[in-house]
């Protein structure tokens, strides 16, 4: 059994695990969404008596933030239980093309070239805390990550999510075909 | 401890995201390239399974664990900020290859450096609200 949950998981396993959790949380009453814990984080530390956005009970939220927790301890579970040592298989197209803008594949989830705890450069940090700002200003605005618009909110129907998910896609393919090979070459 | 089911609802969403290798950056760019079926296979059967799920909840009026009907609230009816706001999370979404859930579960995996991607988003998570009322809606 083990050994099963090792291995990657197929996209149809994966995909149906998602479903289920949004499922579960339906049953314990609450809506899955994980970017509202970055408002609550921000409510928390005390931003709302300066900005009315972040005036609201974020207790409400706690129990978002305890999902968060455990999403950071099933990394870990993860990355130690469960820890596969076979390479990422990344489609050879890719390989290909990450190589010519200049991103080695090293087998891993993330290219240390990138996100190594070595590599924490002056460059990397801009590129990770610039990308981090975009991810967090936009899934406000947009009222909603992959998670709330693109799983709870199509699973719902919903005509704004799939605005908001035409977005998504529209500007992750502006960055990977026209600003990441610029990016990258500076 | 009655919040304990929503830390092992969170380990289990973890343990999903690592081992599809959604929280992979290479996996996000592979999906962007249209080189692999992997990550649509992924939101699609999610999509579909939830779609169905949702239906027959609202079919047979199912209740939640404390009793109560399980409501589903329609999002706003506005159109710019849906646009606007997810072409802005895209950028940054083929950029760390990163959503906000991935980025916590990165961390927890053991890549450190994710804490500044999460700094960076609630920063912008901060400036939204910031000029939230200049902005189109």
């Amino acid at each position: 059994m083990l050994d099963l949950l090792k291995q990657p998981w197929p996209w149809y396993i994966s995909g149906a695990a998602i479903a289920a959790i949004m499922v579960l949380l339906l049953y314990f009453g609450k809506s899955f969404g994980f970017s509202s814990n970055l408002r609550t984080i921000c409510s928390m530390v005390g931003t709302g008596k300066k900005v009315s956005f972040f005036d609201f009970d974020w207790r409400a939220q706690k129990w978002n933030l305890l999902f968060l927790v455990g999403s950071v301890l099933g990394g870990l579970i993860a990355a130690t239980l469960l820890k596969n040592d076979a390479p990422l298989k990344l489609a050879s197209a890719t390989v290909a093309d990450l190589k010519a803008i200049g991103v080695k594949f090293d087998g891993q989830l993330n290219p240390a070239q990138l996100f190594g705890a070595h590599s924490l450069s002056f460059k990397n940090i801009v590129i990770l805390l610039s990308g981090g700002l975009l991810v967090g200003f936009g899934s406000r605005y947009a009222g909603g990550c992959t998670s709330g618009h693109a799983i709870s909110g199509l699973s719902n129907l919903q005509f704004p999510s799939l605005l908001a998910v035409i977005g998504f896609f529209a500007g992750g393919l502006i960055m990977t075909h026209f600003l990441l090979p610029l990016i990258l070459s500076i | 401890m009655k919040g304990l089911r929503f830390i092992i609802a969170g380990v289990i969403f973890g343990i999903i995201m690592t081992k599809s290798e959604a929280v992979s950056w290479y996996r996000i760019q592979e999906m962007f390239r249209f080189q692999s079926f992997h990550m649509y296979g992924i939101i699609c059967t999610a999509v579909v399974l939830g779609a169905l799920a949702v239906y027959l909840i609202k079919k047979f009026h199912v209740k939640d664990s404390l009793d109560n009907p399980i409501v589903f609230t329609d999002k706003e009816k506005t159109r710019a900020n849906y646009i606007i706001g997810g072409l802005i999370f895209g950028l940054g979404w083929a950029l760390t290859g990163a959503c906000p859930g991935p980025m916590f579960v990165n961390i927890g995996y053991g890549y450190v450096s994710f804490i500044i991607v999460v700094i960076g988003a609630l920063a912008g998570t901060f400036l939204y609200g910031l000029f939230r009322r200049k902005l189109p809606h």
